[in-house]
């Protein structure tokens, strides 16, 4: 019954919505306080900023089959309402970290396409100068500190975000983003009992895309309920929504942020989802380990931004030639930033031993004394 | 004000300074604030400072010092304490993808400023899980500062310097040094890092050195001055990365001749560095090889009896000295 690569709760999720046919399930949500408060230019923002990601991501899957692109390609295409959910919610002492998947969250919080893109083509335009590549987006500004390789490895980095803000007296929130693998990670384990120990505002999010790479959520957790609720081990609060529907993904963050900023206590959440692309675009077996049909079935029934897209057609926000006008202006976007990546510079020899150390890059006193690269 | 301090209490003494100074910097890891520290580093310091300041986290590594380097991201200064750097293995990932990559791969958005410190030596008889000296290790790592004070005044104006800098450095200390007593002046003073420091001058041969191999070296140049008429010269190197190239040149061109010595293993450690930057940058003023002298090759023995062999003793360093002389 079951389909090898799903876990049973992960299909069962789906399924049972796909059987109950719920195109209305964000109704109930869309009562919700903080979703009564949207006006139609923020819903329209939203759906704005799925279409952007799916847009830029399409563009540089194409840039990467060109050859333009070097190493990983991550896509988050399928999983858009997620971020930009999270990001519609987050104030100014609200900060967000993710995996390697980031483009979703980094374009989210409001970077801009120019510089992500030409960070993939490994250009001194792109947001880390060409120095970080496809997984290691950052934005400090924007309250966005990455984009990390290293599965599990920001989760204790959110924690100390997190930790940071309350020891300034700030009442604000980290929102920590990782995989349904990664929560396998002792590093995370370690963030989830400090977190609790310490009442740290961080909110763990465990986007549940069905599959580490390859292995489905049955083959690698050894607990066969939700993964979020392994919070309880830690005396801590968990939750898990659907991702597909933008009023349930806010619903849901908002109940997270509220606890952190009124309890200062923290929480997981875990939200069914799923990526429609390979693990990278370099994942040749991305239709072995689960069926095509799998993969269209959940397009065809859950796509976040058609239906983001029919709840504000049926709410009379917007009319499908607006949709059409909005991804035509992404796509042009898209465009423009692959031309703008394209004409731009590479860093030059001398960037390599650039943004190693603070104080030799400000030429500090500390900078100066000793030897600090040791080619010569 | 002349007056003698011990190491440990030299430390600590920078510790509470910059506590003082620096509202962001705070003090953070396992038996440090309730229990005093496990090798009493941090004594006093709960009672004085509070919990906001001096925090016992729970034996996390991976999860503490992790949770430092996130925290440093937004501006706080966490001095974050390994009860021994044998533990670092266990934050590996963090000590090394997050803390010395995060500014780069940022390029140059974000800094790290942290500080892990506490004992990296052998010589416990504690066995080899215990026993690790590390410096070489973190020193290979592009974005990382590594410093390995021999002496009480070294101790206290390197850390100071290490939880003002605004990249991380890792603080390498000796648990065979923390009851040592040395001249400290009062008050306040720091001592810039990449800056070696000349322990002994002498005319005939050049001994370099860092952490308590220093030690071991000015009890060899005793000898050697005694036994043998050979003025030994002692460059303590201080800190590893940045490193102090030019005094250590400037010694070796003074001498011509070399033992490098450490309490390392030999393979890849700091010794093979320098020994590599001299022949390269003063073969001409060399009048033999330059020589070595690091632990026995195998992990740390527990047998005291041994243990007591396997790191360098004055002796070792004098046989060496006498066979390029
Ligand atoms: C420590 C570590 N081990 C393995 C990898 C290789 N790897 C990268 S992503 C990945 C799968 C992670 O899956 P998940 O956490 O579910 O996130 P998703 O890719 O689905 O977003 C693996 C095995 C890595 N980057 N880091
Ligand atoms: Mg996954």
């Amino acid at each position: 019954m079951v389909p090898a690569g799903f876990s049973k709760r992960h299909y069962l999720t789906i399924m049972s919505a796909i059987l109950k046919n719920e195109p209305g399930t964000g109704a109930q949500f869309a009562q919700e306080a903080i979703n009564q408060t949207l006006e139609p230019s923020d819903k329209v923002r939203f759906l704005r900023d799925m279409v952007r990601i799916r847009n830029f991501e399409e563009r540089s899957n194409k840039a990467y089959s060109q050859g333009r692109i070097g190493g990983f390609l991550h896509l988050y295409i399928g999983q858009e309402s997620v971020a930009i959910s999270a990001a519609s919610l987050m104030g100014p002492n609200d900060h967000m970290i993710t995996a390697y998947r980031d483009h979703g969250h980094a374009l989210a919080v409001g970077m801009s396409m120019n510089e992500c893109m030409a960070e993939l083509y490994g250009k001194a335009t792109g947001c880390s100068k060409g120095k970080g590549g496809s997984m290691h987006y950052f934005a400090p500004d924007k309250n966005f500190w990455g984009g990390h390789g290293i599965v599990g490895g920001q989760t204790p980095l959110g924690l100390g975000i997190a930790f940071a803000l309350k020891y300034q007296g700030k009442t604000g929130s980290c929102l920590c983003f990782l995989g349904d693998g990664a929560v396998n990670q002792g590093a995370f384990h370690e963030s989830l009992n400090l977190a609790s120990l310490w009442d740290i505002p961080v909110i763990y999010v465990i986007e549940n895309n069905g599959y580490s790479m390859g292995t489905s959520q049955a083959r690698s957790s050894a607990y066969p309920e939700y993964l979020a609720k392994r919070a309880e081990g830690y005396n801590m609060a968990w939750d898990v929504f659907n991702g597909w529907d933008v009023y349930e993904l806010r619903a849901g963050f908002h109940r997270a942020m509220h606890r952190a900023h009124t309890e200062s206590r923290p929480t997981i959440v875990e939200i069914a989802t799923y990526r429609y692309r390979g693990h990278s675009v370099a994942d040749a077996n991305s239709k072995v380990y689960r069926t095509k049909e799998e993969i269209e079935q959940y397009e065809n029934l859950f796509d976040p931004i058609t239906r983001w897209k029919n709840t504000l057609i049926n709410e009379g926000v917007i009319t499908e030639e607006d949709y059409r006008q909005l991804n035509h202006e992404a796509l042009q976007e898209a465009e423009a930033a692959a031309q703008f990546a394209e004409q731009s510079p590479w860093p030059t020899e001398a960037d390599i031993t650039a943004d190693v150390y603070h104080e030799v890059d400000h030429q500090t006193e500390s900078g100066l004394t000793g030897k600090h690269f040791f080619n010569d | 004000m002349s007056r003698q301090i011990d190491y440990r209490t030299a430390i600590r003494e920078a510790l509470a300074e910059e506590i003082e100074r620096d509202p962001n910097v705070f003090i953070i890891g396992e038996e440090v604030a309730q229990y005093n520290g496990a090798y009493k580093v941090t004594q006093g310091l709960w009672a004085k400072y509070g919990d906001k300041r001096v925090i016992d986290a729970p034996i996390s590594e991976a999860g503490f010092i992790g949770m430092g380097v996130g925290a440093s991201m937004l501006g706080l200064r966490p001095v974050m304490e390994l009860m021994f750097w044998s533990f670092a293995y266990v934050a590996f990932d963090q000590m090394i993808n997050n803390a010395a990559t995060v500014r780069y791969m940022s390029g140059g958005l974000l800094h790290c400023p942290i500080v892990v410190r506490g004992p990296a030596n052998g010589g416990t008889n504690v066995g080899a899980t215990h026993s690790h000296t590390p410096e070489n290790l973190f020193g290979n790592m592009p974005g990382l500062k590594v410093v390995c004070p021999a002496t009480a005044y070294d101790a206290k104006g390197l850390m100071k310097t290490a939880i003002r800098d605004n990249d991380p450095v890792y603080v390498m200390e000796n648990t065979k040094l923390y009851g040592e007593l040395w001249d400290v002046p009062e008050g306040e003073y720091t001592i810039p890092l990449g800056v070696a420091d000349v322990k002994r001058s002498g005319s005939d041969l050049t001994l370099v050195a860092h952490g308590r191999a220093v030690i071991t070296c000015l009890k060899a140049a005793e000898l050697l001055e005694a036994e043998h008429d050979i003025k030994a010269e002692v460059v303590d190197l201080r800190s590893i990365r940045p490193l102090d190239e030019q005094t250590i040149l400037d010694s070796v061109r003074k001498t011509h001749r070399v033992v490098v010595v450490e309490e390392n293993k030999p393979f890849c450690g700091v010794g093979a560095q320098i020994t590599a930057m001299i022949q390269e940058k003063a073969f001409d003023d060399l009048d033999a090889p330059v020589a070595r002298v690091s632990a026995i090759d195998a992990p740390a023995i527990y047998s005291p009896r041994l243990e007591e062999v396997q790191l360098p003793r004055p002796m070792d360093v004098v046989t060496k000295a006498l066979s390029i002389c």
